[in-house]
């Protein structure tokens, strides 16, 4: 849904990495694959001598590290930059590899436009923008507050998923004439790497072609994961990806996995009249967020609504709707093992997260190991082989390396590679890049939530402090009536350097901007405090938040360059 | 306070520890979110802290800390413990000084609103007694439940799959694990406010699951109807439960074809209303009048834009001056709402829609004004225009579908009022006088609708005279 952030927290909830950021599970991954990409740092000799060797021998010959001969890469390319998979992380690299004059061919076995568009971001968004309005229309207390009349609203079950498909259609038409003006060359077919700097794409039953780059990336995405044990039937047990078609609203659906996906979903469903069941592996609901976060979101998003939830259990068995049974799922205790309860419901609809799609992608030619399915790559997306080599001219970027998986962090992650292809060094600040969830109210985060900042401070010796404002206090907020919401800053009191920022409230997600945009560019807090908000404006809570932070007086040390992680 | 009374309900601990002393209401604490507030103990040496009614919803609350441990000293006004209700965390805090004898309810863990939480005693020696109250307290509180709280709801579990249960709803709809109640999130939820067992629920939903609507007919409530699934074109496809049919609240036999258009706001106004008067007691007294001389005197004003209606409502304002009781309201069915002005509300259909432009004291203004100010208000109707104390002060309606020919009907009296005139057609009918001489002369029937609380039958028949008479001798119309 959001881009394509996930909570892998079911299949691995126990897991206890250094600093679990905010995007749950898969960031866990993240860091590890960046310990390993530390360790190459120190090898970086060998690299060359690897690339040395792994260059090509025939076509369709894989490598082995046995190769012997001294050829050198080819001379000339057919392109500049091939990039397998068009979605929005492809996208967003094509472009800016046009723009630095790079010859920029894009592979795409599927749709335009990837999960996102297609199956993600972009419909769900369309879903939320209806679910948000019925809300409204049916919280009589709201619209009576306002002045407003309003007679039973209703909706269209048809109409709704049209308005969802459309949309996609319309973005990915967008997506796909913007790269043909530009002059990205789109290749279809499934693209498999044959060897460096060599990709063969083609549609199954049709030759092959094969085409040399100079540099590739590969951004392939992922596919929604479906924890052992339950069997999707696309009817009454779903995925993401049947959901957003809406071909059916539920009297009462189960929703496994309380993480972006699953919130934003039991939000549509809700508004639009289903009852939920939310099942979440860990003891706390929300467990990406933010605990003050999470906790006051629960307040509003939960418990009002027709919602009721069983933590610390894993579903691990659902079996479909049949022969007159309703979608039955059976709870195991996440700890002790032991089954706990069956529930029987109309549907079940399992947000556990994303699986990266990397099958098929031919790594084995130039030995690379995924890790559970991940492409393992250093901090500026080089691809790591299985020894623990860079890959020459090979990047991966998006949910394929399972970084940061959103949409707008495999974009940047593609920005990057290309400013380094080019001859730029380029090093992307993941701290920097905002995430969203988009429920009414959105809940939006940049950075590290409280317990990470604590953890960081105490290990790196200095101190934290929050700033906290409410919608309660804004104008344009009351206005809307809208004026439960909450805004957080946490902060180093004595550099006044801007940790992360948590926002709970209306357009929450359009409002966190301001504050990435700090931590990417290094702003700090006496500093943003002084740029002007018009008013009345949503935005003048973070005005309100950056204003209500105490610097220590002495404070004239500026903050350093943004860290990668 | 509603949370206050279910808290009172038997099982509650309080009630069965040895305590004399009243609880305090918890409306009476002073609370403040998080920043410091005050809150309960009871007047005895040792007194219990009651978990607090934190907001007007909260029936029960969760113990996020103990600021302070068994055995510190508190000073009135201090922080004890924070509480988190379904709105907050709260800070509570002693009204008393004392010692913090025992912890009744720990970190975690939930009470209902108006259970001890913790034992408070006046004097160190007093403390040993606090304990042996803490233990049988915590014996016999409800227990602690865990932190999810959803899980605690009772019994969710039938030992026996009782055979009521199999044998009512048809074998498709029973439960496909026998002897487990299956109950939907909102109706778990509804049951736990209403105080309803969930589990001597016979559920009707699909598969012998309990929906929000069991509940709600246990609780006693009319339940609401889920009426936000518009009409689904015909969904051909798969056969899924897409198609679920709105949920009426009664189900009518479907006739196909139909289509289901939702009422305006204007539309669903008057239903309610509609609705709402069937819990007024009402008669009607029907009485015919001869209108001869109102049609003369109505032929020698229309020139000067006087219309009918205008001729009726200053009537009827006249004649209710001289009968202050009919111009008034039954407010709570235990006394008389004497008007001060005479509103004389005239029913107008306008774009399927029906509203009640009023002629506010149209006992005071002459015929010509009276009519000019119908004119304006039916514009502003037309236009939507109409302000709310323009169509909602009447204090007497009229209703006149005279001009259709109907000749006599029956009008439902509105909510807030005592009484409401339906006037029929004026038509010519052959009268015998009391010499016994026959002559036709146009009558109109009339028949007003009262509320019989306040009006009774005798009210009602002299109005109707002194109406009748004003009609048949309309100079003082123009007066």
């Amino acid at each position: 849904m959001q881009a394509s952030v996930s909570s892998l927290s079911i299949s691995h909830p126990n897991s206890t990495f250094p600093s679990n950021i905010s995007l749950c599970g898969l960031r866990q991954e993240a860091l590890r694959i960046h310990s390993v990409s530390q360790l190459n740092k120190r090898e970086s000799r060998r690299i060359r001598i690897v690339s040395r060797k792994s260059c090509l021998q025939k076509r369709l010959v894989s490598v082995s590290a046995s190769a012997s001969e001294n050829c050198g890469p080819p001379k000339s390319f057919d392109y500049d930059l091939v990039i397998i998979g068009a979605g929005v992380g492809g996208h967003g690299a094509a472009l800016h590899a046009v723009e630095k004059g790079l010859k920029t061919a894009i592979v795409e076995g599927d749709v335009v436009g990837g999960t996102c568009v297609n199956r993600g971001c972009v419909p769900s968004k369309a879903l939320l923008a209806v679910s948000g309005r019925m809300r409204e229309l049916q919280n009589e207390h709201h619209m009576k507050a306002l002045g407003l009349q309003v007679a039973a609203a209703g909706y269209d079950r048809q109409a709704v998923a049209d308005h969802a498909n459309n949309l996609a259609s319309k973005i990915r038409n967008n997506l796909t004439n913007s790269m043909r003006s530009l002059g990205v060359d789109i290749l279809t077919g499934f693209g498999t790497i044959l060897g460096p700097q060599k990709v063969k794409y083609g549609k199954v039953g049709f030759p092959n072609n094969v085409i040399t780059a100079k540099d590739i990336i590969i951004a392939t995405g992922s596919v929604p994961f479906v924890p052992r044990g339950i069997e999707v039937d696309g009817k009454t047990v779903i995925t993401s990806d049947h959901a957003l078609k809406l071909e059916v609203v539920p009297d009462w659906i189960a929703i496994v996995g309380s993480g972006y996906i699953g919130l934003e979903f039991s939000d549509v469903y809700t508004a639009l009249g289903s009852e939920v069941t939310f099942i979440e592996a860990l003891d706390l609901l929300m467990p990406g967020f933010d605990p003050e976060i999470g906790k006051l979101a629960q307040r509003v998003l939960i418990n009002p609504r027709k919602i009721d939830y069983h933590t610390g259990v894993f579903a691990t068995k659902i079996t479909p709707a049949k022969d007159g049974k309703p979608v039955i799922i059976e709870l195991t205790d996440a700890k002790t093992k032991e089954p706990k309860d069956t529930l029987e419901v109309d549907a079940a609809l399992i947000a556990t997260g994303r699986a990266p799609f990397t099958k098929g992608l031919g790594l084995e030619n130039i030995n690379v190991e995924t890790q559970r399915g991940f492409v393992p790559v250093d901090e500026r997306m080089r691809v790591i082989d299985a020894n623990g080599n860079l890959v020459p001219h090979l990047y991966c970027i998006g949910d394929a390396n399972g970084k940061m998986m959103l949409a707008h962090a495999a974009s940047a992650q593609g920005i990057s590679v290309v400013e380094q292809v080019t001859g730029r060094d380029h090093v992307l600040n993941h701290l920097s890049i905002p995430a969203a969830c988009f429920t009414h109210p959105e809940i939006s985060m940049v950075g590290l939530t409280e317990p990470q900042a604590k953890e960081k401070a105490e290990k790196e010796g200095f101190e934290i402090s929050i700033a906290k404002t409410s919608f309660k206090a804004n104008t344009k907020a009351l206005a809307e009536n809208e004026g439960e919401g909450l805004a957080k800053l946490i902060y180093r009191p004595d550099s006044g350097e801007i940790l992360g920022v948590h926002i709970f409230g209306m357009h929450a997600a359009d409002l966190i901007h301001e504050a990435s945009n700090a931590i990417a560019l290094g702003t700090r807090v006496q500093d943003i405090k002084f740029a002007v908000h018009a008013h009345p404006t949503l935005s003048e809570v973070l005005d309100e938040l950056f204003k209500s932070a105490k610097i220590n007086a002495s404070v004239t040390e500026p903050v350093g360059e943004p860290v990668a992680v | 306070m509603a949370s206050l009374l279910q808290s009172r309900t038997p099982s509650l601990s309080f009630s069965s520890s040895l305590c004399s002393t009243p609880v305090i209401r918890p409306s009476a604490f002073l609370l403040k979110p998080r920043s410091g507030s005050r809150i309960p103990v009871v007047r005895a040496k040792i007194r219990e802290i009651f978990m607090p009614a934190l907001s007007s919803t909260m029936t029960e609350g969760k113990i996020v800390s103990w600021i302070k441990s068994e055995g510190d000293v508190l000073s009135k006004g201090e922080s004890v413990v924070v509480v988190e209700s379904d709105k907050a965390d709260m800070d509570v805090e002693t009204f008393y000084d004392g010692i913090l004898a025992a912890i009744v309810v720990n970190e975690g863990e939930t009470a209902p609103v108006g259970t001890a939480i913790g034992i408070l005693a006046e004097t160190e020696d007093e403390i040993s007694e606090a304990k042996a109250k803490a233990t049988s307290q915590s014996s016999s509180a409800p227990a602690p439940s865990a932190p999810n709280v959803e899980e605690s709801s009772p019994a969710p579990k039938v030992d026996a799959p009782s055979p009521a249960v199999a044998a009512a709803p048809a074998p498709t709809s029973a439960p496909s694990t026998p002897g487990k109640v299956v109950a939907t999130p909102y109706a778990k939820k509804l049951a736990k406010q209403h105080k309803v067992d969930i589990g001597k629920l016979v559920g009707t939903g699909p598969f012998g699951r309990i929906t929000p609507e069991d509940v709600e007919k246990a609780a006693g409530i009319t339940p609401a109807p889920k009426s936000n699934v518009a009409v689904p074109p015909a969904p051909a496809a798969s056969a899924a439960p897409a198609a679920v049919p709105p949920k009426a609240p009664a189900s009518f036999p479907e006739i196909p074809g139909s289509t289901v258009v939702p009422f305006t706001t204007m539309q669903a106004a008057v239903s309610k209303n509609m609705v709402e008067s069937l819990s007024v007691p009402t008669f009607r007294v029907g009485y015919p009048i001869a209108t001869d001389a109102l049609d003369a005197l109505y032929e020698k004003v229309k020139p000067k834009g006087v219309t009918m209606t205008a001729l009726l409502a200053k009537a009827a304002a006249m004649a209710l001056a001289q009968h202050p009781v009919v111009n008034t309201t039954c407010k709570d069915g235990k006394s008389f709402t004497y008007n001060s002005s005479i509103n004389i509300a005239v029913a107008v259909a306008i774009n399927g829609g029906l509203i009640t432009p009023v002629l506010q004291d149209a006992d005071k203004l002459d015929l010509y004004l009276l009519s000019q100010k119908w004119k304006e208000l039916v514009e502003k109707a037309r236009a939507k225009q109409l302000q709310p104390n323009e169509y909602n002060s009447g204090t007497f309606t009229l209703s006149n579908l005279g001009m259709f020919g109907v000749d006599r009907f029956d009008a439902i009296l509105p909510p807030g009022q005592g009484a409401i005139m339906a006037v029929g057609a004026s038509k010519p009918t052959v009268i015998a006088d009391k010499d016994g001489f026959f002559s036709v002369k146009n009558k109109m029937l009339v028949n007003v609708t009262a509320d019989h609380r306040i009006i009774y039958g005798a009210d009602l028949a002299a109005f109707l005279q002194t109406f009748s008479k004003i009609i048949e001798n309309p100079e003082s119309l123009t007066m």
